[in-house]
């Protein structure tokens, strides 16, 4: 089973990669960017064959190691 | 007195905090990260600079999940002393034992330079050598040293007067220009400056040694 769990700065925290991204879109002429966040994707490759077992597990491992929930939040996808 | 200096795959300060210890006064004991507990007697735990784990996931994460973290934690449960500089800042953060996260750079840019620090408290057994207002110089080596914290817990930190150091001129965009902060019992602080690269006046001065002057005075009274 794959579990992919996209890791993102809360709402409200400054993202200064998202900003240069920003910055660096509209200097190469693309207009009407008026906002980027920028965050990441990791993908879990699960022995687990269970969704609800294997998204109770996986929150674990947000909240243990792959996200610092002090400044983002996570979303799971498990399938 | 007697310290412990963690090193992590990929710290590169330890032995300098090791040697800033010594000079002050320090026996100081080397830990290895897959160490399961820390030597006896142990007053002052460091947590040094570098790029733990090469700074894979975010910086400090890896690290703070070490075999050695939990004798960390406990350290600090019972009231030990714990100074955290630069990666080893962002690794303590990283376990939860200081409030908020070392962000990337307001500037996106590593910096490495001297910078102007003003003692914003000097009610801490690392800063109890210093005048509040005090302006010292050290150095900062780093990228992601933009503290972030929300309005509540800054204004707590504020009102228990729990930072102890501030930019003189911020550099990486930290919240309330802040350099270094305190536990709640104080015993705790995560600075990113490195205090351990100025105690030396022929390598970048000596305002680093009042933090190792501090502790060891502090430790002679309990």
């Amino acid at each position: 089973m794959k579990a992919r769990v996209t890791v993102m700065l809360k709402a409200g925290v400054l993202d200064v990669q998202g900003e240069a991204v920003r910055h660096a879109l509209g200097s190469l002429g693309f207009a009407g960017v008026s906002g980027v966040r920028q965050g990441k994707v990791i993908e879990l490759e699960l022995t687990e064959t269970d969704a609800g077992n294997a998204r109770a597990s996986v929150t674990a491992m947000c909240d243990k190691l792959l996200a610092n929930v002090v400044i983002e939040s996570y979303q799971i996808e498990v399938g | 007195m007697k310290a412990a200096v963690i090193t992590f795959p990929g710290s590169n300060c330890d032995r300098d905090l090791a040697v800033a210890f010594e000079h002050a006064g320090f026996d100081v004991a080397r830990v290895w990260h897959k160490d399961t507990d820390l030597p006896a007697g142990v007053d002052v735990v460091g947590v040094p600079g570098g790029f733990s784990f090469g700074d894979y996931l975010r910086c400090g994460a890896i690290a703070a999940q070490s075999p050695i973290a939990a004798a960390l934690r406990a350290h600090a449960a019972k009231g030990g002393y714990v100074l955290g500089i630069c990666n080893g800042f962002q690794v303590i953060t990283e376990m939860g034992l200081l409030p908020g996260a070392l962000m990337r750079n307001a500037g996106l840019k590593f910096i490495c330079k001297s910078v102007d620090l003003v003692v914003a408290s000097a009610n801490s057994p690392f800063t109890k050598s210093f005048a509040v207002g005090q302006t010292i110089s050290l150095p900062i080596a780093h990228h992601d040293g933009n503290y972030t914290i929300d309005a509540d817990c800054l204004a707590r930190l504020q009102g228990e007067d729990r930072i102890a150091l501030r930019y003189g001129n911020n550099p990486n965009g930290s919240m309330g220009d802040i350099a270094g902060v305190l536990s709640e019992n104080r015993r705790v602080l995560g600075m990113m400056p490195h205090p351990e690269r100025a105690v030396d006046a022929r390598v970048g001065g000596t305002d680093g040694a009042g933090v190792f002057a501090s502790l060891l005075g502090e430790m002679a009274l309990v």
